[in-house]
């Protein structure tokens, strides 16, 4: 089993992320993540789908995925060079005592902090899933309060446009 | 027939008439574009959301509207049409309950690549998504079973929108689209010009194959000592059958034809060797499993062809032909792949295939094996055997008839027994196995074919499903012969409890069904019943040569059963041969 992630150009038409997510149900796909934006051409969105499974099933993926008519161009980023990037939005309990360690990890993660409370710090980090996960586990220990993702996005490297 | 009170006028003859820019409502605009597409009758049901549609009808002397009983008989109907015309069949209904009616029928022509536009209505732009009267999310519920489908906002967008889904049901790898219109939509007006082009960003069907993969293809085809050719239903609606068998005589490969490829390929031809699969026939399978190289065209490798995956065609290398990539290594790995039409590789592949020169011992022994394993069933002079019946359709229609069937027994012995030798002629719900839908497709395809003799070959159980339609049999004077195989039973569950669950036989009996005959007479339709041979033979005469649409019910064996037969899980060689062998 491979995470792969892969971009979907599509129509931005109601109802096509609808089209998208009930493929990937109906086919038993999985979607650990799935984020849609607009793209940098007006009318089409891109979204990024990150799933896992074997070769065979990635390329059913794409393969199913040419088939909605809505869908322009699906593109496998993992097969080349990428950048993926996610923000999360961390809320940590933060007791003004313990605010200079929690400063400190977010300082390591070249991460910043976006609102400060009495009892808590809200942390805005960008980075790939990994570096997320690693942040979420080092806050721990103080107690989070909530956590909000984003989903990744994503690009390749260099200077090849796709579409 | 006597059904047409329209008079089917040109293309040109309509453009000229609908080319003056007109101020109309978004139904007649409907109505003007799907004559444009060339539709020649549209089956459906009325009600609140589509009333400016119907409106538009009304008195409407170019268009031929055929009322149904219930929605789910309009769109099987409408499916019937288009699997034994190549056109694409058209059928409306209104918003909610109209709609939802059509959700089996949208399956089961989507499960089959049947070129479809289906048309709802919906409750007015305002009102969707408050849980309106009659309201239901048709677009989202038809998602997993639609080709395409819209949603129309703006009755500028109508004329653009019929286009494309006419297009799109009818290229690439057929199916159904559905175009759901709101009231306001089909009552709001404007300005009519006709769309005549279609460019449809990122939807570009691969027609043409790719030459090397062809030629890998042919050289292939000059190693092998054991090849055969397994054909699907994508020859049949790509109108390959000539090509393909051009590709045979030339090559000289055995050839097996799936359920939806039947009539592909003339069931004449010595080295056609049946139907593979669950049902299919001894050469068929075994050959199969012994082969070397197995071409696939147009055919998406279902298990009730493969059986059991892992054990399918081990020796084979595969090559597999088919319009849709997405079928490709779905479920049998390719050696081969070739995305392309049909018709348009097998074109390719004629000018440069060649006599399989190493298969000379495989031909003698498929050839054997065919005549030592052909169908059989144990005849009785007592009970009437509906493979018997099967037989005397066949005979005394000179195989030349269109035959729709039902799902379960019947429909399997009619594949088995009847023996088609001209495409789109066999008409049979392949993907979904859908009761209720070989009757009414019937009635579809008598509609595109008024002039061929259309049997319709039903279990007692699925002509339940659907049998209201007699009434329009009736009215309209469609002469389908329908014929229903009563064993009393839902004989294929029975089958399957016999063998499967040692005889406990649950919930199979249909007691309390009604007298056919009476049934039939009761919508004015000719009833007959036969009980034995003699009578079967005089009274299929009889509802042959009758005029108007009959209902002629063959009482027959309860518990027979179909032979051979692959157990779900075995390799398809594993068949259960039954009492003739
Ligand atoms: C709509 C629908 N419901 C249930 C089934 C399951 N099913 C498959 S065959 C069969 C029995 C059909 O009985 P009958 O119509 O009498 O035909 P026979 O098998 O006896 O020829 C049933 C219930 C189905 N295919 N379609």
């Amino acid at each position: 089993m491979k995470k792969h992630t892969v971009a979907v150009i599509v129509n931005d038409q109601p109802g096509v992320l609808q089209r998208v997510s009930g493929l990937f149900g109906r086919r038993g796909f999985n979607i650990e993540s799935i984020t849609v934006g607009a793209s940098e051409e007006v009318g089409l969105s891109r979204m990024v789908i990150v799933s896992t499974g074997d070769d065979h099933t990635l390329e059913q993926i794409i393969k199913q995925l040419y088939k909605l008519i809505d869908v322009i161009k699906v593109i496998d980023l993992s097969a080349n060079a990428m950048v993926s990037r996610e923000l999360a939005l961390i809320k940590v309990n933060a007791e003004p005592s313990a605010r200079p360690e929690v400063l400190g990890v977010v300082d390591t993660f070249r991460a910043s902090v976006v609102d400060i409370a009495t009892n808590t710090l809200m942390v805005q980090v960008v980075g790939d899933t990994e570096k997320i996960d690693a942040m979420i586990e080092l806050l721990k220990p103080y107690g989070i309060r909530e956590v909000s993702r984003t989903g990744v996005t994503a690009l390749n490297r260099g200077n090849v446009s796709k579409l | 027939m006597t059904t047409t009170n329209v008079t089917t006028k040109s293309r040109e003859e309509l453009i000229e008439k609908f080319s003056k820019p007109e101020v109309i409502s978004g139904s007649e605009i409907l109505l003007r574009s799907l004559l444009l597409e060339g539709v020649d009758c549209v089956f459906g049901y009325p009600g609140g959301a589509v009333l400016y549609i119907y409106d538009a009808m009304h008195g409407n002397p170019d268009f031929n509207h055929l009322l149904t009983r219930h929605e789910q008989g309009a769109i099987h109907a409408a499916d019937g049409y288009a699997r034994a015309s190549g056109k694409v069949g058209v059928c409306i209904a209104t918003s909610g309950p109209g709609a939802t009616n059509l959700v089996t029928g949208i399956a089961t022509a989507y499960m089959d690549s049947v070129p479809m536009v289906v048309i709802t209505g919906n409750v007015i732009s305002t009102l969707i998504g408050t849980d309106a009267f009659q309201e239901a999310d048709i677009t989202g519920i038809t998602m997993p079973i639609t080709k395409h489908s819209y949603l129309v906002r703006d009755v500028e967008d109508l004329p653009r929108v019929i286009h494309e889904a006419f297009h799109i049901a009818n290229s690439g790898r057929k199916g159904p689209v559905l175009i759901d219109i709101p009231k306001d939509v089909s009552a709001a007006k404007t300005l009519f010009k006709p769309v005549n082009e279609v460019s449809i960003r990122g939807y570009n069907p691969t027609v043409s194959p790719n030459k090397l993969q062809v030629d890998k293809m042919i050289k292939a085809i000059k190693e092998a000592k054991r090849p055969i050719i397994l054909a699907g239903g994508g020859v049949v609606y790509s109108g390959a059958h000539e090509q393909l068998l051009e590709f045979v005589l030339k090559t000289e490969i055995p050839i097996t034809t799936t359920l939806l490829g039947l009539g592909g390929f003339p069931s004449g031809n010595d080295l056609w060797l049946g139907m593979p699969g669950m049902h299919g026939t001894y050469t068929a399978n075994t050959s199969i499993q012994k082969a070397d190289l197995l071409i696939n065209i147009g055919a998406r490798f279902d298990d009730r062809v493969t059986g059991k995956l892992s054990g399918f065609a081990p020796l084979a290398k595969i090559v597999h032909i088919d319009i849709d990539p997405a079928e490709i290594g779905k479920n049998v790995h390719a050696d081969i792949p070739i995305v392309g039409d049909v018709k348009t590789v097998l074109e390719v592949a004629n000018q440069t295939a060649t006599r399989a020169n190493l298969a000379d011992e495989w031909r003698q022994e498929v050839l054997a094996s065919k005549k030592q394993h052909p169908f059989q069933y144990k005849d009785s002079d007592t009970e009437l055997k509906p493979q018997w019946v099967v037989e005397l359709i066949h005979e005394t229609t000179n195989g030349d008839a269109i035959v729709t069937t039902d799902v379960g027994q019947h429909q399997m012995w009619a594949a088995q027994y009847y023996k088609f030798n001209k495409p789109r002629s066999w008409v049979t719900s392949g993907g979904l196995g859908t009761m209720g839908f070989g009757f009414p497709s019937a009635i579809g395809a008598q509609m595109a074919n008024p002039d061929r003799l259309v049997v319709s070959i039903n279990g007692d159980g699925g002509m339940q499903m659907c049998a209201q339609e007699l009434a329009i049999c009736a009215i309209n004077n469609i002469p389908v012969k329908v014929v229903i195989l009563n064993n009393q039973v839902l004989g294929m569950v029975r089958q399957w409890q016999e063998l499967i669950h040692e005889n406990r036989f649950s919930h199979i009996d249909l007691a309390g069904s009604p007298d056919f005959v009476k049934l039939a007479e009761a919508y004015g339709v000719k009833g007959f019943r036969a009980t034995n041979k003699e009578e079967s033979r005089k009274v299929w005469e009889e509802a042959m040569n009758h005029p108007g649409p009959a209902v002629v019910e063959f009482v027959v064996r309860r518990d027979e059963n179909v032979y051979p037969m692959v157990a779900q899980g075995s390799t398809i060689d594993q068949m259960i041969m039954g009492d003739a062998e």
